[in-house]
């Protein structure tokens, strides 16, 4: 993780500049639902790099397994089932941490280096630091953060950072037998997402497209989807994500208002006592309390 | 010693006990909730044994607040009903803050301005720990939008009540002779016939 600290380009909670003298290219990995077997070898090559095995679950009835993302799964395959002009597709998503280029769980944050944003794109949870506030999950517009029981840390796919800090491609995409997986900069995975798309086209699939949201400005993790135009088709795919008002509210320019108002409060007291001076009991009403009293 | 045995009792000893659980678990609440409010505060983080310990506190030290806000509430309620007088005193209020409150109309045992303070902050307890408990994530799993908007109030309620706490605190400091009445329970009488006229004839006969 430190190998990486002279290219960062965002740090939660912290309000000056991060270590980011250096410039790297943009990386994306892309996730071709269109050729995906649901064959779940990047599900377990992720456990194996990551070195995390999950607890064996029990079975749902169907494909999904687990059927949910945890703090010991960080991706998850979703099984679809939708018809279309007659005909079942079986619509398969690999689902994690998207590496949003403005990505909410960071913003929410509020430990400094909790969340890690490098200049390639990737956000990387620091669990070391990480308090366990769980913030960072309802901030996220995917809802991927997930908190461990044993340790109280946020656990999300780190886009394995510590693979491609060394020029590596993340290890589900080496697994992947179909080529369903692709990874490299931003740019070739966009142009290849064009081919792909194409494709998809002239077989028919008029709205095939890419799935790289502008609402959190892009991502690093992106989709080819055969029905762009309808991404809650698989498995609820969020249709324009973006992060939600009431998080920008809270995480926004009130904050530091707050603050100001706040310390403008305290130093108004004290310049209200400087100026006005203490209210003091009269001398007149002690007076007449201590005649009474004479008497 | 007793300074003057004439001094009139305001405050009983449990009245005072319930108050400062109150006062101090508020200055915990507040140190430790600015901490995660914004990276300016985050190194108050540190009074509390870093970041964790800070995250694992706060709501615990919220609970035992509410719990000793209520008991207050009960204690102190009905002393607390606005009356006609409350409204005149509260529309002169500027006079009172500007130094001069030699005309202000008779009070008492409690002031408008106390009064609005009391249901304010009964109020902001009351969402403070609602919100609270939607944000505590190591014991309940809200829906998202519920703990979004959990964090906007809490947030935003939590910021207003540290304001008007610091008002409250600065009104006893001000009033010179009250802060005896929530250290050892008694005010002299001339400080009573001066703020809390009403209260004083009652209280005496006179
Ligand atoms: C009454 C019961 C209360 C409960 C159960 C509660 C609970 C919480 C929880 C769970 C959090 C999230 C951080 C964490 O997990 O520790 C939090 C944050 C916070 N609390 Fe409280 N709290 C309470 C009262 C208060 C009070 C009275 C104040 C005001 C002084 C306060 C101020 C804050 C602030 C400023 C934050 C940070 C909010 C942000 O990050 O924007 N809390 N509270
Ligand atoms: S749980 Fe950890 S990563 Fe998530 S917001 Fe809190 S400190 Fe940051
Ligand atoms: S998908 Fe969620 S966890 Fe991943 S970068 Fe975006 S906001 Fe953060």
């Amino acid at each position: 993780m430190a190998l990486q600290s002279l290219d960062i380009a965002r740090r939660s909670a912290t309000t000056t500049p991060a270590p980011s003298i250096r410039e790297t290219t943009a990386v994306a990995k892309l996730i071709d639902v269109s050729t995906c077997i649901g064959c779940k070898a990047c599900q377990a090559a992720c456990m194996e790099w990551n070195d995390i095995r999950d607890e064996v679950g029990t079975c749902t009835g169907v494909y999904d397994n687990p059927i949910d993302l945890t703090a010991k799964s960080w991706t998850v395959m979703r099984y679809a089932e939708v018809e279309e002009q007659g005909k079942l597709e079986w619509l398969i998503r690999k689902d994690g941490c998207m590496h949003c280029a403005d990505p909410g769980c960071l913003k929410a944050c509020p430990s400094p280096g909790a969340i890690i944003q490098y200049s390639n794109g990737i956000v990387d949870f620091h669990q070391e630091n990480c308090i366990g506030c769980g913030y960072c999950i309802p901030a996220c517009p995917f809802n991927v953060p997930r908190i461990s029981k044993a340790d109280n840390k946020a656990y999300k796919c780190s886009l394995c950072s510590d693979r491609v800090a060394v020029g590596q491609a993340p290890a589900c995409v080496k697994a992947c037998p179909t080529g369903a997986l692709q990874f490299g900069s931003k740019e070739q995975m966009k142009d290849y997402a064009d081919k792909r798309i194409g494709d998809l086209k002239s077989r028919g699939f008029e709205q095939a497209g890419l799935y790289d949201p502008q609402g959190v400005g892009g991502t690093h993790v992106m989709y080819v989807l055969q029905h762009a135009d309808r991404p809650e088709l698989y498995s609820k795919l969020p249709n324009n994500p973006s992060i939600s008002p009431l998080v920008a509210l809270w995480k926004g320019f009130a904050k530091p208002l707050a603050s100001l108002t706040m310390a403008a409060v305290a130093l108004g007291s004290l310049f209200h006592f400087v100026s006005k001076g203490p209210n003091e009991v009269s001398q007149e009403l002690e007076d007449e309390i201590a005649k009474e009293d004479a008497k | 010693m007793i300074r003057n045995p004439k001094d009139l009792q305001r405050y009983t000893a449990p009245e005072r006990t319930n108050h400062w659980v109150v006062g101090i678990s508020f200055i915990l609440l507040a140190l430790s909730g600015l901490a995660f409010f914004h990276p300016a505060f985050w190194p108050l983080t540190m009074l509390f044994g870093g970041g964790v310990w800070t995250r694992i506190l706060h709501p615990f030290i919220g609970v035992l607040m509410a719990v000793a806000f209520v008991s207050m509430f009960l204690r102190f309620r009905a002393l607390n009903v606005m009356q006609p007088a409350d409204k005149e005193w509260l529309s002169r209020a500027k006079e009172m803050v500007s130094g001069n409150d030699h005309n202000m109309p008779e009070q008492g045992k409690y002031n408008g301005g106390q009064k609005m303070m009391f249901w304010m902050l009964s109020i902001c307890v009351l969402l403070m720990t609602i919100s609270g408990v939607v944000l505590w994530r190591a014991y309940f799993g809200f829906p998202a939008e519920l703990v979004r908007l959990g964090a906007v109030i809490h947030a935003a309620i939590g910021a207003f009540m540290i304001g008007i706490v610091m008002v409250h605190v600065y009104a006893a400091i001000w009033v010179r002779g009250t802060i005896r009445a929530m250290v050892y329970g008694t005010v002299t009488r001339a400080w009573a016939k001066q703020h809390h006229r009403a209260w004083y004839r009652q209280v005496t006969g006179k």
